[in-house]
């Protein structure tokens, strides 16, 4: 019988949440890795039992994890990410050149054709790529020559934070890195351009549409679509029907166009979810009520989605990589909390309920459709 | 032989318990010992020093016999007592926070 396998990052360890296709009863797993920072881990889509986990503390550094049974056991793999060539320099935040210097591994995105072959998203923004199962690393040198020079840290670090495959098009990778904006790749991630045109950062940038320099929380796509990109920037939902080439608005009627996660149902693809927050200065949602917003037409018009959510006094946040959803008919729907909450929907966000309430602070959700 | 305390996340990770014991051959230093603990535990590569520059983690500190050695050369010789093994070497995790 098929069931969902749910992967949560947590800022003390890494927990996994399963359950029959009704998800209804759930089982919890974990702590894994515990008292370590879970920035993110995820299920190869070629084969289920194959997971990565990305380990850090401020004390003892980073390191990645690799499980071949679906997180049963897991050991760790390789941990050298070193930057090809000369490292070169980014813009600090005092306006002076700063030597690349990497802190740790924010994002991994398993290859959708190989179990072996995985990208790594770290801090200061580079990409990696395992062929060998997290073995060993290779730094992806060409997107810091795109306009590297220009990028600079947002409040979070540096961090190259999402990792987007085409799954037309094996030559077609996106990336977004905070604060650079979108980088896409059309061989396989030796070149890069930067695609941020239509993007506007009138508050944050002196040049509101710079070619670099915007701070873009998540992309995705659908995979029945993948010219078809939905943003959430710092502020503003955008969305790009040429694959990045240009950007318009879709933020409509939210109440709030600031926020981390953005996702899209995996059978409508112009169904897409967001979770709006007050502001960049109040990193909770506005009026104390926990929203999910969804629009059935790919931006603009969105309705809230609030039952089985707390409607008053809450002041948790939902970070960038916290959101997801399963592939079973009826759409699944997750997302996390930094108050340790991790909520489900069965029906496409229609109605939520906790599985978990008492987790630390979640960093990353993943949802894995089991056969 | 040298005796090396590491604290829990290691241990964990080393699959080790809390004092291990390593053969270091000629000079007994921060270096010489860092590098027989990651030769003998090899997932430990990275968790006490930088894989780049191969320097102390900030947040990790070097005790022996009472003194804090965090600062001292790597290649500096360490006291006769952690070279006999009558005193541990100590790697711990430092103090952050309040």
């Amino acid at each position: 019988m098929s069931g969902v396998r749910v992967l949560v990052g947590t800022r003390k360890g890494a927990f996994i949440l399963t359950s029959d296709a009704k998800r209804t009863e759930w089982e919890v797993s974990g702590p894994y890795f515990a008292g370590w920072e879970i920035y993110h881990l995820k299920g190869s889509p070629v084969d289920p039992n194959r997971l990565y986990a990305s380990q850090s503390t401020g004390w003892f550094g980073q390191l990645i994890q690799r499980s071949d049974d679906g997180g049963k056991t897991w050991e760790p793999v390789g941990n050298a990410f070193e930057y090809e060539g000369e490292t070169g320099t980014h813009q600090w935040f005092d306006g002076t050149q700063h030597p690349w210097e990497f802190k740790r591994v924010w994002h991994l995105e398993p290859s959708l054709a190989d179990p072996d072959t995985v990208y790594a998203g770290v801090e200061d923004a580079a990409l990696f790529r395992s062929d060998d199962g997290g073995s060993t690393w290779r730094e992806l040198p060409g997107l810091r020559e795109a306009k590297g020079h220009l990028w600079q840290p947002g409040a979070g670090g540096m961090g190259l934070h999402t990792i987007v495959l085409d799954p037309n098009d094996a030559k077609r990778i996106f990336v977004a890195i905070s604060a650079a904006g979108v980088f896409r790749s059309d061989d396989g991630g030796q070149t890069w351009q930067p695609t941020n045109r239509g993007l506007r950062s009138e508050y944050e940038l002196p040049d509101p549409d710079a070619e670099v320099g915007h701070c873009v929380h998540s992309i995705t796509m659908h995979r029945s679509r993948p010219d078809v990109l939905f943003m959430q920037k710092h502020w503003d939902v955008m969305r790009s029907d040429d694959a990045g080439e240009s950007w318009h608005e879709v933020s409509g009627n939210l109440p709030s166009d600031f926020g981390f996660p953005i996702t899209v149902h995996a059978h409508e693809p112009d169904t897409v979810y967001v979770v709006p927050i007050k502001s960049d200065s109040e990193h909770y949602p506005p009026d104390g009520k926990l929203r999910v917003y969804r629009s059935r037409t790919g931006g603009n018009e969105w309705e809230a989605l609030t039952e089985g959510l707390p409607q008053s006094d809450c002041y948790v946040n939902v970070l960038r990589d916290a959101m997801a959803v399963d592939t079973l008919a009826a759409c699944g729907v997750y997302f996390g909390t930094t108050g340790g909450q991790v909520y489900a929907s069965a029906d496409a966000g229609d109605t939520w309920t906790p599985i978990v309430r008492d987790l630390p602070a979640v960093l990353s959700v993943e949802v894995q459709t089991l056969p | 032989m040298i005796r090396v305390t590491i604290p829990v996340h290691l241990r964990t990770l080393a699959g080790a318990g809390k004092e291990v014991s390593l053969r270091v051959d000629g000079p007994v230093t921060q270096r010489a010992i860092l590098d027989a603990l990651e030769a003998a535990y090899p997932t430990l590569r990275g968790t006490v020093r930088d894989r780049a520059s191969g320097q102390r983690r900030p947040l990790v500190r070097f005790f022996a016999c009472g003194q804090d050695l965090s600062h001292e050369s790597p290649d500096a010789p360490l006291p006769d007592a952690v070279a006999t093994g009558a005193e541990p070497f100590l790697i711990v995790g430092a103090m952050a926070g309040g």
